[in-house]
């Protein structure tokens, strides 16, 4: 089973500087079990730009999706047996205990496996 | 009798095929299947194989069927199935596997109660749903949400591995007790208590008791709910009030409950890792081994609430030490610990804490302030039972010189 991970983070400052030195540690345990597929770092919320297309127009918008406290930080994608194994990935991800990480399982459609 | 086969059915057949939800329909034929055939053919030597088998076979038969899978895909299945029923796991591993995924911490807490009802217990959609006073489809929706969840998410059927084990167990103790309490002191509806939900928490406690011996909480926990459940046909009268339980008749208590308790209770404590529920499991042994309520040991009880609010410490526990410690040195040393609790404005919201103040106050002597306490406790809508009492009681002190 896939599991998108989603890093939210309250201070992207606290953040990173954590990630920085954590990172490679956390990278590295998860690749020799065999369950990392990629990961990566947002830059700053203040960068996105979220696109709708309405009646064939494309409309921007200045800013993430959804004005909350705690901003997407960055993501993880994982290959886990089940969601305990996923959970306990997860919780040595820096930004689970300065933030929060939502764990979502990919929908995997027949023929879509990569 | 075909409810005490449920559990192991659906919980092997959720093994086998990795669907709780099959596997209740699974199970739920076979039962079917059951009261077609028994009644003409006899009930087979072996009840709980034979329902469990057929469960299987429906199953397998269903997975071909729906999902148009090849048969080779099914056979795979059939064989890990077969591998793993050989397997020389801990007996009742099934069982477990499914307890604790209903009980998953990563479930909402709120539907984890029904779910186990549904699964573990066999409590039909329309009962669990009479049970929280919801209407059926809503509770309906709860569960197959909760299993779509556990299915999707991939949330394992399997016993949580040692170092989980702790956690985990607390979170399936924590269920059964709440199935126990909406029996004993239902929040929902205006009956007193719901024998059959007492029961079942009493049946899932007892197996879980058998397969995890060497937990003294699990112990700690079936001795509770035993001797707890030993004064239930004392604790409501004839007009469906609720009695104290120093009015309550004795006589009326189920002795053998009481023994079975405080020998699990005692035996629990032995292992030397006490937890809250082998220490309420010790306060509810003080209260039913004492021969009449004056005769009850409160110094005691007193002492074991002080070590109870080291692993639980809540407000309630701390409303119930001030009981005990009023009762054992005098209201007014009770009174200055609820008093304390008062001040904080959540708990002043909570109506057992006015109720037990009221009650302390009147022991002192201070009738009028405790007529005004149990004002406050009824102002808060305290469950039918409690609210009949409450009025009993302002009843009884204004007619008092």
């Amino acid at each position: 089973m896939k599991y998108m991970c989603l890093v939210y983070a309250n201070r992207e400052e606290d953040l990173s500087t954590e990630v920085l030195s954590d990172f490679p540690t956390v990278v590295r345990a998860m690749r020799e079990a065999g369950v990392y597929l990629g990961s990566g770092r947002l830059k700053a919320a203040g960068s996105a730009t979220t696109v709708r297309v309405r009646d064939a127009e494309t409309l921007l918008t200045d800013g993430p999706f959804a004005e909350i406290k705690e901003h997407l930080g960055g993501y993880f994608l994982l290959e886990c047996a089940d969601l305990d194994e996923a959970v306990r990935w997860v919780a040595t991800i820096p930004g689970s205990r300065l933030g929060a990480v939502e764990v979502r399982p990919l929908e995997v459609a027949m023929g879509t496996e990569h | 009798m075909l409810r005490a086969h449920w559990w192991r059915g659906v919980a092997t057949v959720a093994r086998l095929i990795g669907d709780i939800d099959a596997a209740e329909d699974a199970m739920q034929d076979a039962c079917v299947a059951a009261l077609a055939q028994w009644p003409a053919e006899g009930i087979p030597a072996n009840p709980g194989s034979w329902l469990i088998g057929t469960a299987r076979h429906k199953a397998l038969d269903r997975l071909r069927r729906e999902q148009r899978r090849p048969d080779k895909e099914v056979a795979a299945v059939r064989e890990v199935g077969e591998a793993q029923a050989a397997s020389p796991g801990p007996a009742g591993d099934d069982q477990l596997s499914l307890i604790f995924a209903c009980c998953h911490p990563s479930l909402d807490p709120g539907v984890r109660v029904p779910l186990t009802l549904r699964a573990v217990c066999g409590l039909t959609t329309t009962e669990i749903a009479a049970v929280f006073l919801v209407p059926e489809p809503t509770m309906a929706q709860r569960l197959v949400r909760a299993k779509r969840k556990i299915r999707d998410a991939a949330i394992p059927l399997r016993v949580p591995p040692l170092e989980d084990l702790p956690a985990r167990l607390a979170a399936v103790l924590r269920v059964v007790y709440l199935v126990f309490t909406e029996g004993h002191r239902p929040v929902a509806g205006d009956e007193p208590v719901r024998a059959a939900l007492c029961e079942e928490a009493i049946r899932l406690a007892r197996v879980l008791a058998d397969l995890l011996p060497a937990e003294p909480e699990v112990t700690g926990l079936l001795a509770l709910l035993l001797l707890t459940d030993a004064r239930r046909p004392a604790r409501v009268d004839d007009r469906g009030g609720l009695v104290l339980l120093a009015d309550q008749d004795r006589g009326l208590w189920d002795r053998a409950a009481i023994s079975e308790g405080t020998a699990l209770v005692e035996s629990a404590l032995r292992l030397g890792r006490p937890g809250a529920y082998q220490l309420q499991a010790a306060i509810a042994a003080c209260h039913s081994t004492a021969a009449r309520a004056e005769d009850t040991d409160w110094r005691q009880i007193a002492a074991l609430y002080g070590e109870l609010i080291r692993h639980e410490p809540t407000a309630v526990v701390e409303a119930n030490r001030a009981v005990a410690v009023a009762m054992s040195e005098g209201p007014h040393a009770g009174l200055v610990i609820l008093d304390a609790l008062g001040a904080d404005p959540r708990m002043a919201r909570w109506p057992l804490l006015h109720t037990a103040r009221a009650d302390l106050l009147a022991r002192a002597g201070r009738d009028a302030d405790a007529v005004v306490a149990y004002r406050l406790a009824l102002e808060l809508e305290p469950p039918a039972a409690e609210r009949e009492f409450i009025a009993r009681r302002i009843g009884e002190l204004a007619a008092e010189p």
